[in-house]
């Protein structure tokens, strides 16, 4: 082995899985495992939908830069799937290794000259130390944990420490699995050859980083922002943000004298129900949410559209797939854009946030509800699959105890004690936000009757054209002022340095980035700007407008976000370049480097540089 | 425009307990078409109101769309109300409950809007026992879209236009009976002495009442040949009882003679008395509502009047075990764990 193609803590693994076969722990043990050891690490799943017995992937990026976008490119690809092994065999780099279960020969056609081979006898291995059928289908993966992280130099420890955590009440599990391990890493031991030319080796980069899937910090978020209600009909990916919310509220909204819940959550019988529920609860003064994908999003269009005109909040947090109902439902997707934005027929647009981390995941979805509220309005969160089923090494989440909840203009009592005639769509800041008032809040001053747009400004039914047109107006009005309030974009340079801009939101962020890296070291700088809510602010117009070029970087074949800033900002669409990746599979840097070279004006300043 | 019922009213109208009159109970002048069915049923709901001496603001009115679901602008306007979506009243209904389980939730709906579009939804409403009391105002047809046939135009009735429908219509009250609800009553907007009982019990029982109210539509359906025209509906009204809803603390009046009156307790003090007319008819008994309903249909007979009811059931919030306070008034400190608890589960995370 030559010192120049030694790699330490750059590389990327890729297990071959059958789906439902216990995996999936394993894998989660080899990763968190070097994530214990201080180095940056980021996992995908690549599944179908299906529950047992199709191929899954579970791909492993190891950075010591810290990049966590996905990288093509398997360095070490582990085979214990004879379904998908021809594809396998063929996605490993050359002089890559293809570790696999050696029980039953190899198949002449999956020999390539051009990589190594680590053939264990896993099953064997299994069925000789274990008895019991199960056992000897789980442990299958575990043996090879044990074997990689010989392989790798994955400390035991970390190994150890992270099985007594998972079996924590049930410790006589244990001891099957240290021995599974162990069965791997003698192996690899009596076999020499160890350690491989990629490996980690124990770093101090992580700090106080967490690891956790974006799903779960939305529940989180969701729990924070203090949502009493929750409706929602099961989708993948979306499933585990309510999932975490409600094993979150079982935490802590239990009331601990009572036993009685501080929550409510429904599973509805479809989507058209799930958002009925959040928009009555939210009429009715209780932060309420639902979480969905895009077929669920299709079907809540009307009565999205019925919450924007009778102004009655609603948060929607849309995890991201690729289309439609029946397509890649499994794979991920920044594909909702225009959906979401213009979502219901009438003149509807729809406030919409961008998280691009598990961070982000947690505070936008607090945002969300002060927005709503605030705006009177539904905001729809919009993540993704990639970023709500992941694992990704985060900062940590915070609250700050200061941070009141922003309920808007709501009208008590009291308040309305002092006025004279109560009017639910008068706009007596002068800002389009009027004020309103739940149910049940005086005897006789207060109420009103909701509907879409056929009412006056005292809500009493009117079809006069002219009260029509001053509603929509002053929804417009309120549309200008929500640039304001919803999270800024994040510009990477206090001052531009470039006439190559780059703009991205969302799961690009991360591949973005990285290929901003990799064009500095190659000598060209661009400048960069991340957006994170819809109406965009004026920030996000003086960015373009100041840039020649600006590349917009995302996961659609549409390229929807540069509709979007076209359209909103009468923006000429030829100085938009689109740079897409809508296979299913999270961008790369690759793909945004390659599609950006592909432009003239690039080259043309790479010969500059040259 | 906007319709502003006159302001003035005679002085001596009778005060209820709160020391409202009934006109405290109206709402907007109605812009349905004069005799429709819908306003009577309105009218009930005024006056039960009022005798029940409800706080207008302690009601929500929700609708979904139609004739019938423009109604709640046509009474309670101290009440809230929300007009929602074509077939989507009961979800809406579902979240404001479970926002605020303190309030009176009344849903109004049409046959179009329950039977057809929303079916889902009043299906799934039903089996989570939202406590509400659920008003469907069955005209047989599309009433606000000027006509059409609905779900629950009988087989073989004639609309205006002389066409006989072909299909088998859908029986609101006997499926409500059949998927579980747990107070179904049927009714005809022209009997206000029986509807308005009906309405009061509705309110109190602490489960879905549900209230299929024959109402018929004097535009679109009220010609010779249909089965939902005021005078077919007359000529073939049954009645399983009459019915009296005595609220709590109340002295019972009324005397029947004894063998044939029930009544049935509920859990607030509140009671049902019914003088039974079906004879081997037990309102307490699902399988019995089933069969009188299905032989009164066989007879060419519309049954009305309480049909069946579940004084104990439990409802959404007792299945959820949400708590006793309304969710809306849960205070922050309550709902948000604070920083202290987010940093362990920071560390969940490490
Ligand atoms: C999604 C949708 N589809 C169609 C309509 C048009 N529409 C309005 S009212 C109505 C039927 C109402 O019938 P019903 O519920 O029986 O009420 P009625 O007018 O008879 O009281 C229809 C189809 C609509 N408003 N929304
Ligand atoms: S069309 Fe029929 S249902 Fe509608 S208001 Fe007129 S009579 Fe009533
Ligand atoms: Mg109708």
């Amino acid at each position: 082995m030559s010192l120049s193609t030694l790699k330490v803590n750059d590389f990327v693994v890729r297990f071959a899985n059958v789906n439902g076969s216990g995996s999936a722990s394993a894998n989660f043990l080899f990763t968190k495992a070097i994530f214990r050891m201080g180095i940056f690490v980021t996992p995908k799943n690549i599944f179908p939908s299906n529950i047992q017995g199709l191929p899954t992937w579970y791909e492993v990026r190891i950075s010591e830069k810290g990049y966590l976008g996905r990288r093509e490119g398997i360095d070490l690809m582990v085979c214990v799937n004879p379904q998908s092994m021809a594809s396998d065999v063929a996605a490993v780099k050359p002089g890559g290794y293809f570790l696999y279960d050696s029980s039953k020969n190899l198949h002449d056609q999956y020999i390539r000259d051009d990589i190594h081979y680590i053939a264990i006898p896993l099953m064997e291995m299994c069925n000789n130390a274990f008895t019991d059928p199960r056992q000897r289908q789980l442990f299958k993966n575990i043996i090879y944990v044990g074997a990689l992280s010989a392989l790798f130099g994955i400390e035991f420890k970390m190994l150890e420490d992270l099985l007594a955590e998972q079996f924590k009440g049930k410790e006589k599990l244990i001891p099957a699995n240290i021995k599974a391990l162990n069965l791997g890493i003698e192996w690899v031991h009596q076999n020499h050859i160890y350690p491989l030319d990629i490996r980690v080796e124990r770093r101090d980069l992580i700090g106080d980083r967490i690891m956790i899937d974006g799903n779960a910090a939305c529940g989180l978020g969701a729990l924070y922002a203090g949502a009493s209600v929750a409706a929602w009909y099961p989708i993948t990916p979306s499933t585990s943000v309510i999932e975490a919310f409600a094993s979150f509220s079982d935490s802590y909204r239990v009331d601990p004298v009572t036993g009685k819940k501080n929550v409510a959550i429904v599973q509805a019988e479809d989507e058209l129900s799930a958002i009925g529920m959040v928009i009555g609860a939210n009429w009715n003064g209780a932060r309420s949410f639902t979480s969905t994908s895009g077929p669920g999003l299709s079907l809540m269009n009307e009565f999205l559209g019925l919450a924007y005109f009778a102004e009655v909040p609603a948060v929607l947090i849309d995890v991201q797939r690729t289309g439609p109902s029946t397509g890649m439902p499994t794979r991920t997707q920044q594909s909702d854009i225009l959906l979401a934005a213009y979502a219901s027929h009438g003149d509807t647009k729809h406030v919409l946030v961008f998280p691009a981390t598990p961070k982000e995941c947690f505070e936008l979805t607090a945002d969300a509800f002060d927005l709503a509220d605030e705006l009177q309005t539904p905001v729809i969160l919009m993540t993704d699959l990639d970023l709500g089923m992941n694992d990704h090494i985060s900062e940590p989440l915070k609250w700050d105890d200061e941070r009141a909840y922003k309920k808007g203009k709501v009208l008590d009592a009291e308040a309305l004690e002092k006025i004279d005639k109560f009017g639910r769509y008068l706009d007596i800041d002068g800002d389009g936000i009027v004020y309103r008032t739940y149910p049940a809040t005086h005897p006789s001053k207060g109420s009103f009757f909701t509907r879409g747009s056929s009412r006056d400004e005292y809500a009493r039914y009117t079809e006069d054209s002219a009260a029509y047109k001053r509603n929509v107006d002053r929804l417009t009005k309120k549309w200008n002022i929500a640039k304001n309030m919803v999270p800024l974009p994040q510009l990477y340079q206090d001052k531009n340095a470039s006439s190559i801009g780059i703009l991205f939101f969302g799961t690009s962020t991360f591949s973005a980035e990285e290929a901003m890296d990799i064009l500095r070291d190659q000598g060209l700088v661009v400048d960069a700007i991340r957006l994170r809510a819809f109406p965009f602010s004026q920030t996000v117009l003086d960015f373009i407008d100041v840039h020649e070029r600006v590349f917009v970087i995302e996961q659609n074949r549409d390229a929807q976000m540069k509709s979007l800033l076209t359209i909103e900002l009468q923006i000429d669409p030829k100085k938009l370049i689109p740079v897409l990746n809508y296979d299913g599979m999270p961008i790369t840097a690759d793909t945004i480097l390659n599609t950006m070279k592909e432009s003239t004006f690039v080259l043309s300043k790479f010969k500059k540089i040259a | 425009m906007s319709f502003i019922r006159p302001k003035f009213r005679h002085p001596e109208l009778p005060k209820n307990a709160l020391g409202y009159t009934v006109d405290y109970y109206e709402g907007a002048l109605s812009t349905l078409c004069a005799g429709c069915g819908h306003d009577s049923i309105g009218a009930g709901v005024v006056q039960a109101c009022f005798e029940m001496n409800i706080e207008p603001h302690r009601l929500a009115k929700l609708s979904g769309i139609g004739c019938s679901s423009k109604t709640p602008n046509y009474f309670l306007s101290n009440s809230h109300g929300f007009n929602s979506v074509h077939g989507r009243m009961p979800s809406v209904a579902t979240g404001a409950n479970l926002a605020n389980r303190d309030l009176i939730y009344l849903g109004v709906s049409g046959d179009g809007d329950t039977a057809s579009i929303g079916m889902g939804q009043f299906v799934h409403v039903i089996r989570r026992n939202i406590n509400m009391i659920y008003i469907v105002m069955n005209n047989g047809c599309y009433g606000l879209t000027k006509g059409q046939d609905s779900a629950t135009s009988d087989n073989g009735s004639k609309n205006k236009t002389g066409v006989m429908n072909v299909y088998e219509s859908i029986d609101l009250a006997s499926l409500a009976i059949e998927l579980g609800a747990t107070f179904v009553a049927q009714s005809f907007s022209g009997d206000k002495a029986q509807l308005i009982p009906l309405i009061k019990a509705g309110m109190q029982h602490p489960g879905f009442a549900f209230i299929n109210v024959i109402s018929p539509c004097v535009t679109f359906n009220n010609n010779v040949g249909s089965t939902k025209s005021y005078d077919y509906v007359r000529q073939h009204i049954e009645a399983t009882s009459t019915v009296d809803f005595v609220p709590e603390m109340t002295e019972i009046t009324t005397t029947y003679k004894s063998g044939v009156t029930q009544k049935i307790g509920m859990h607030d003090g509140s009671s049902i008395q019914l003088h039974k007319i079906a004879q081997d008819w037990d309102p307490l008994d699902r399988q019995s509502a089933m069969n009188a309903v299905k032989l009164s249909k066989k007879n060419n007979e519309i049954l009305t009047g309480l049909l069946f009811m579940d004084p104990d059931a439990k409802d959404l919030h007792q299945l959820l075990q949400t708590t006793e306070k309304p969710l809306n008034s849960l205070s922050q400190s309550l709902l948000c764990p604070g920083s202290e608890m987010l940093k362990q589960i920071n560390e969940d995370f490490r």
